[in-house]
């Protein structure tokens, strides 16, 4: 679905991501994990759009798409979630939802205006659905909220109510489980296996082992940009060159 | 998934009755305001009202819900004002056909100078809109041939169909009912998809994006959009008073735009009309005291910015609303 040839990106005189190439089949819980520094985040916004490549090529479904605009590539089916939030304060918990919904209603301003037939019909279709989306990602208490006023757990999961509202095909998240507690944790884990059952093909960063073991069929290994390692679970718990860079060093790390 | 404890207070619906009120509200003062209103001189300070409140309103389309700041608008109503003067005078158009010219013109300047400058952002941003109205100031004042220069120029009354729009009265109405009509548009495009694509990029533009919305298109259309407001705005009020000068298009009236907006509250309708009442009479009580309205003019946004920093209406919602729920939470209407 998503393939990456060779990509880089510096910055200056920083190799945030060097030469890395993977592949994301469709459909599956695909894992970029890495110590702190490694690229992760920067891959993310490579494949995103937020970034333009310095080299390198990045493929989804068949086409070129390093360096295309964020607004183009959520048209072609991608979203995302931020390490970072990136909530609307300025405007309700609900609406945060309806702006990921954008590419499916009627957004000329003229219509706007002059209230356009089934435009307020479309929009409260819109509505309804924002507010299952929100009772899905478990964050239904505040469906009448403002954003402003929501704790960071919620804040979380609004993001992916938002990404999710796009009906995209492939969705990031990025370091879904930070900041939140265990039953939290537990909560994304079976979230995000949930949409991969659901045929979503979903690529998690994240620094929860737990989670990432748990829930990913393959995962990408990054550490100083490069890509340190690329299998199923199970190999990368026995990879040598991953225990030394990132798993059996907890205790330096730290 | 386990839910959260403790919502916050109930966010009050942008409901459709609530607006139907605040526009019943707003008829009925535009309707009756004539039975209390002595003269022609009263009926004038009401329509200068109704052009700031208008105005007001398109600004804060861009500056209060887009987020992006303009401080160089009056130069849009000037080049309405004087695009009109010029095709009806010198070119002898006919009045509808001058106004629709005149905002198209304005329209298309916009357009361009907002692809060049919609990049730049906050202060830079500032600087730009400013450094627009400027020039466009200056370009009125010199180009004497055209516009008379800094003494002005004449402009006709507005006529259709043969019959000529003239006195405070019916340009009253004529006023009043813009005012309506805009207050239903822009409140009718902030609920839709539209508007909140534009509040979205105000709230985060990278989140925006990554929604599909063409951020950069879309702040260059409701800068378009408002700039066209103020160019219509300033067909009406050349033809109404029947003489423009320079000063119509000149930093002092860009800058008691953003008054409006900022002290009636950014991202709220109602708080602009407000701002444009307060904006409108104080020139009127301050009449006898030369200069010395533009020294209020800095206090009042002094005060504004320092104890109700997101403006009159919008504090003042979130308190009654806080009184009323028994805690605080945040609030846009």
């Amino acid at each position: 679905m998503l393939t990456v040839t060779n990509l880089s990106k510096r910055f200056g005189g920083v190799h945030a991501v060097q030469e890395v190439s993977f592949t994301i089949p469709k459909g599956c819980v695909y894992s970029v994990i890495g110590p702190n520094g490694a690229g992760k985040t920067t891959l993310f916004n490579l494949i995103s759009g937020l970034y333009t490549p310095t080299s390198g090529a990045i493929r989804f479904e068949g086409q070129e798409i390093g360096g295309a605009a964020p607004d183009t590539l959520a048209k072609r089916g991608m979203s995302r979630t931020f390490q970072n939030l990136q909530i609307c304060k300025n405007l309700s918990a609900i609406e945060n939802v309806m702006v990921g919904a954008h590419l499916t209603l009627n957004s000329n301003m003229f219509a706007g205006m002059f209230r356009w037939p089934g435009l307020s019909r479309a929009d409260r279709t819109c509505r309804e659905r924002a507010a299952a989306l929100m009772e899905r990602v478990g964050c239904g208490a505040f469906i009448k909220a403002d954003a402003a006023a929501m704790p960071y757990g919620a804040l979380k999961r609004l993001e992916i109510a938002r990404a999710l509202a796009s009906e995209p095909k492939i969705l990031f998240l990025d370091e879904p489980a930070a900041g939140l507690n265990h039953t939290e944790t537990h909560g994304v884990q079976t979230l995000v296996a949930d949409l991969a059952r659901s045929g979503l093909t979903v690529v998690v960063v994240e620094h929860d082992m737990k989670l990432v073991m748990s829930v990913s069929d393959r995962i990408l290994v990054l550490n100083y940009g490069r890509r340190l390692a690329e299998g199923a679970p199970a190999e990368i718990r026995e990879n040598p060159d991953v225990i030394a860079a990132y798993l059996g060093a907890d205790a330096e790390e730290d | 998934m386990t839910h959260l404890p403790d919502a916050p207070t109930p966010r009050r619906e942008r409901s459709y009755t609530g607006r139907l009120v605040g526009l019943a509200a707003l008829t009925a003062i535009v309707a009756l305001l004539p039975l209390f209103l002595p003269n022609a001189f009263y009926f004038d300070v009401a329509i200068r009202i109704a052009i700031l409140a208008v105005n007001g309103v398109a600004l804060n389309l861009l500056m209060g819900y887009t987020g992006q700041i303009s401080l160089g608008h009056a130069g849009f109503f000037g080049l309405g004002a004087y695009g009109s003067a010029v095709l009806t005078t010198h070119f002898g158009w006919s009045s509808l056909l001058a106004l629709l010219a005149a905002a198209a013109l304005t329209a298309v300047i916009a357009w361009g100078v907002a692809r060049v400058i919609l990049r730049l952002r906050g202060h830079y941003l500032a600087m730009a809109t400013l450094g627009l109205g400027i020039i466009i100031s200056i370009v009125l004042t010199n180009e004497t041939a055209w516009t008379g220069g800094p003494d002005g120029m004449p402009v006709d009354g507005f006529s259709l169909f043969g019959f000529t729009l003239s006195g405070e009265r019916r340009w009253y109405w004529v006023f009043g009912g813009l005012l309506i009509g805009t207050v239903i548009l822009a409140q009718n495009l902030i609920d839709s998809p539209a508007g909140r694509a534009l509040q979205a990029l105000h709230g985060s533009e990278t989140a925006a994006s990554v929604a599909g919305i063409d951020v950069g298109r879309r702040k260059i259309a409701v800068f378009v959009l408002s700039a066209t407001v103020a160019a219509i705005l300033g067909s009406l009020s050349a033809h109404y008073s029947g003489y423009i000068n320079p000063g119509i298009a000149g930093f002092m009236q860009s800058v008691e735009l953003v008054i409006i907006v900022v002290l009636g509250g950014m991202a709220s309708i109602y708080g602009s009309l407000l701002g444009a009442v307060v904006m409108g009479v104080l020139p009127q009580i301050l009449a006898g005291y030369e200069g010395w309205d533009s020294v209020l003019f800095g206090v009042i946004m002094v005060v504004t910015m320092i104890f109700l920093p997101r403006g009159v209406v919008p504090s003042l919602t979130t308190r009654l609303r806080a009184v009323r729920f028994g805690r605080k939470g945040g609030a846009t209407c």
